[in-house]
């Protein structure tokens, strides 16, 4: 065991901080440096930027695109992002039906869309959820009628982030009511301009019309559109899982937070007229959290050492998911304490508070989702006490 | 120890919460949200005024009822259960109480009188930016100018600060700290959006003139503040317990109705043991609650011993309510459209303003028993 970095890999993390700090937009680093909200054209320039360097899919193998990282010049990279406050992006192409398509796909498949994901020219989104089909995804309904040739989908999926801006949404549709639930389940590629088909955003806690309504009346979609085989769909989705919830592990979100509350602590004063961040009962509230942070960091590495050697994520994840989640939100919550009374903060503009705390009270408004999205905690607790620790039903 | 109201109270809390249920509905509260203006509106304060909301603790001489705050913490719990967005709280109790605990009988009747009909609002303006709750961090002067005062300085967040027709304005004079009642239309104030819907003001005294007869100093100021803010963090905790009580039924209500798996949610014992706490804090909240609005006018120790429990209880549990609320209504729950985000929102302002969790623990503690 060896947990310090060799020479070379030092000399890598300063040439990715380099090119970084050069390759950025200013108007986007004007952003990062206020721990702004990157809307999705931003997110997609970034990518775009990323790409150009061949660095937009540090997690992808070589022959599909990817940079070929060790595992630990990957944690650098990513460090580097997070530390020069880049935009996240997208995950639905990058991080869940690429990789998706990677293992599961036909030649064709891999040709037809992997390239696209990964230059950003065809955005995705991620059709699971339904009205009645949330925790119990198993139960979903929108219906895909095999007609020789093609589907013909009919349906509704909710909470689809921002379906408003994607091309493409990867959808798991009926395919047969027979048997168990799980076993009438197909993985659908479904071009979001199919006459039939449309997205209609609202609005979220946060105020930003981060998710939409996705409906599907009648929508033909060609067989070749399929992902694995008929009636398989529900593997592939557990295969995702895993992976969006290393994903939702949220480190770099965190360590954001952490960094953003220690600049409002000494931005912000106390009754003595000295920035909180000198006083002893903030700088431990914000300890207490980093050292959290730090478990939950090496809790990651160790998961992604393990994705490295080509372990598929299991459901050990979910500790990483249930972790990082509330690891998110009490980050938030430290950072609107900071801000007191400037944390009633809402859309006012420049002026009413410091640039880098105008995002704070909508982020810990949405981020109450991140106990909910990509299975809710209360579900990631189920799969750890009957898989992990092999509790009995009741 | 007797915890019941009298006859007089059940029925002032019941045509309160009548109010709410019949003519402003969460509904209502996001229709005036959404819509232009102060957030707030005119004709239902001056119908708050004249059912005598507006009197409660107010003396008999000046149109008052004569009551205590208890009465005005039953009011706010009530107006909290559906989000009412007229500005009791900024009003009558920050506005109000400087007026009536520092002003002589001639300045209760001519700022509290009209208030008391619902002709005006009031607001208070003790805080500056990113300066925290402490009563004397007051960097705003005031400078004798023949009779009068010339105030300068800048106050931060000031709740129905954009709409009040007088506002309270705390400022450092050569002999102490004083408060000032200043003409709403005199000040130069900035409307802002706050994060639960509400509108607040920055408000900038630049040079603003002050007449001597318009300075409260029947107690000194700084006595006078702390008094005010506790009254207001009790107000808090009224409110946030109306709150509270509304999002542990409709939270309770929606795990009755939503199924999964075949099932009713509210049947997982995850969510039972969870709705358990919730009501749990409910009712450490009720307890705070009682004790905050029967004691806090007694002014002493005990009293701001009470207010900062019920504070914290109201940033804990409050809080833990609030969140867990949003969680077991799942997605929905993290919709602009779902009443339940409204709550959770409030809740936030009312913990923060009149003092946070960190307030109001250090001064309990300063003020602690070595024994
Ligand atoms: C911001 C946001 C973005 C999202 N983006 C997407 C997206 O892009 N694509 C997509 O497909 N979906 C998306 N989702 C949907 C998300 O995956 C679902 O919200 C989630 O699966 C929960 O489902 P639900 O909302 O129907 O809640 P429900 O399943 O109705 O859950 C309600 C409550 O009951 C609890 N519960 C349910 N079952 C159990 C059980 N067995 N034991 C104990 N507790 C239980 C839940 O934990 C929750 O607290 C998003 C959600 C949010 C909030
Ligand atoms: C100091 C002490 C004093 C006591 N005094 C008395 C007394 O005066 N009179 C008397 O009659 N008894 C007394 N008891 C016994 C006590 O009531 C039992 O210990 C208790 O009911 C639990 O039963 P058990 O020990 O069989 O544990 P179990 O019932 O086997 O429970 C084991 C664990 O499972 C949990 N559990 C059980 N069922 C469920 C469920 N449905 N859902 C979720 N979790 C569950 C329990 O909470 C516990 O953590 C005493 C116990 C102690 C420790």
């Amino acid at each position: 065991m060896d947990l310090s970095f060799s020479a070379e890999e030092l000399a890598f993390r300063d040439e990715v901080r380099a090119w970084i700090a050069d390759a950025m937009p200013p108007h986007i680093k004007k952003k990062a440096d206020d721990a702004g909200h990157f809307e999705m054209p931003e997110v997609m320039e970034w990518h775009k930027v990323l790409y150009e360097k061949g660095w937009v899919a540090p997690h992808w193998p070589k022959e599909h695109g990817g940079p070929g990282f060790t595992a630990t010049e990957r944690f650098l990279f990513s460090e580097e992002l997070e530390l020069a406050g880049a935009p996240i992006l997208s995950p639905f192409g990058l991080v869940m039906v690429g990789p998706l398509i990677q293992r599961f796909g036909t030649e064709e498949q891999k040709k037809r869309f992997l390239p696209k994901i990964l230059s950003g020219e065809e955005v995705w989104c991620q059709g699971y959820s339904e009205p009645n089909a949330g925790s119990d995804l198993a139960s979903l309904r929108t219906m895909a009628i095999d007609e020789g040739d093609h589907f013909v989908v009919t349906g509704q999926k909710t909470w689809t982030t921002y379906a408003q801006y994607a091309d493409w949404i990867f959808c798991l549709v009926r395919t047969s009511t027979e048997g168990k639930k799980q076993a009438g389940i197909s993985f659908l590629l479904i071009p979001l301009d199919t006459p039939g088909v449309e997205v209609k955003p609202m609005l979220t806690l946060g105020h930003t019309p981060a998710f939409c309504d996705t409906y599907f009346e009648n929508a033909k979609v060609p067989k070749e559109n399929l992902l694995g085989p008929l009636n398989g769909g529900w593997n592939l989705a557990k295969a995702l899982l895993g992976h969006e919830r290393t994903l939702v592990a949220a480190v770099g979100h965190c360590r954001r937070n952490v960094r953003l509350a220690k600049r409002i602590a000494a931005h912000q004063l106390g009754a003595d007229g000295k920035p909180l961040l000198e006083d002893p009962y903030w700088r431990e509230r914000i300890a207490r959290l980093e050292m959290r942070l730090r478990a939950h960091q090496m809790t990651n590495y160790r998961a992604l050492a393990e994705q490295q050697k080509g372990k598929h994520p299991g459901p050990e994840s979910s500790i990483l998911k249930l972790v990082g989640s509330e690891l998110v939100q009490q980050t938030d919550e430290l950072c609107m304490e900071l801000m007191g009374p400037d944390s009633l903060n809402w859309f006012n503009g420049e002026g009413a508070v410091a640039p880098f705390e105008q995002w704070v009270g909508p982020m810990f408004c949405y981020d109450r989702a991140t106990t909910i999205y990509a299975g809710s905690n209360e579900i990631q607790k189920n799969i750890i006490a009957k898989l992990i620790l092999g509790l009995p039903k009741k | 120890m007797d915890f019941d109201l009298n006859d007089d109270q059940k029925m002032l809390a019941k045509t309160v919460a009548d109010f709410g249920k019949k003519e402003s509905t969460v509904e209502r509260f996001r229709k005036v949200r959404d819509a232009e203006g102060p957030g707030w509106e005119k004709a239902v304060w001056q119908k708050m005024g004249e059912l005598g909301w507006l009197s409660v603790p107010f003396p008999e001489e000046v149109g008052g009822f004569g009551g205590s705050f208890v009465e005005v913490g039953l009011i706010l719990e009530q107006l909290g259960k559906t989000l009412v967005p007229e500005p009791y709280l900024a009003s009558v109790v920050l506005g109000g109480y400087p007026i009536l605990l520092g002003g002589t009988a001639e300045q209760q009747q001519r700022f509290l009188a009209p208030m008391i009909e619902g002709k005006t609002s009031l607001a208070l303006a003790h805080r500056e930016p990113a300066r925290r709750f402490a009563p004397g961090a007051v960097a705003a002067t005031a400078t004798k100018d023949g009779e009068g005062w010339v105030l300068e300085g800048t106050k931060a967040w000031v709740p129905n600060g954009h709409a009040a027709d007088q506002i309270v304005v705390a400022a450092k004079a050569e002999d102490g700290l004083g408060l000032f009642v200043v003409d709403g239309d005199a000040v130069e104030r900035e409307t802002l959006g706050c994060i639960d819907g509400h509108r607040a003001a920055h408000v900038k005294l630049d040079g603003v003139k002050v007449e001597a007869d318009r300075r409260l100093a029947a107690k000194p100021a700084e006595e006078v503040l702390v008094q005010v803010l506790d009254h207001g963090a009790a107000g808090c905790v009224a409110e946030g317990f109306g709150l509270a009580q509304s999002m542990l039924w409709m939270t309770l209500d929606y795990l009755k109705t939503r199924e999964q798996f075949g099932v009713k949610i509210g049947s997982f014992q995850a969510l039972q043991h969870r709705s358990v706490d919730m009501f749990v804090e409910v009712e450490l909240l009720k307890s705070v609650f009682t004790e905050a609005i029967a004691r806090v006018d007694q002014g002493d120790l005990e009293a701001r011993r009470a207010v900062s429990a019920a504070k914290l209880q109201l940033a804990q549990g409050g809080q833990f309510v609030s969140r867990q609320a949003i969680q077991l209504h799942g997605g929905i729950g993290v919709t602009d459209e779902a009443d339940i985000g409204l709550f959770f929102k409030r809740m936030h302002s009312l913990v923060t303003l009149c003092g946070d969790e960190a307030f109001h623990v250090r001064r309990f503690a300063e003020e602690m028993d070595a024994a």
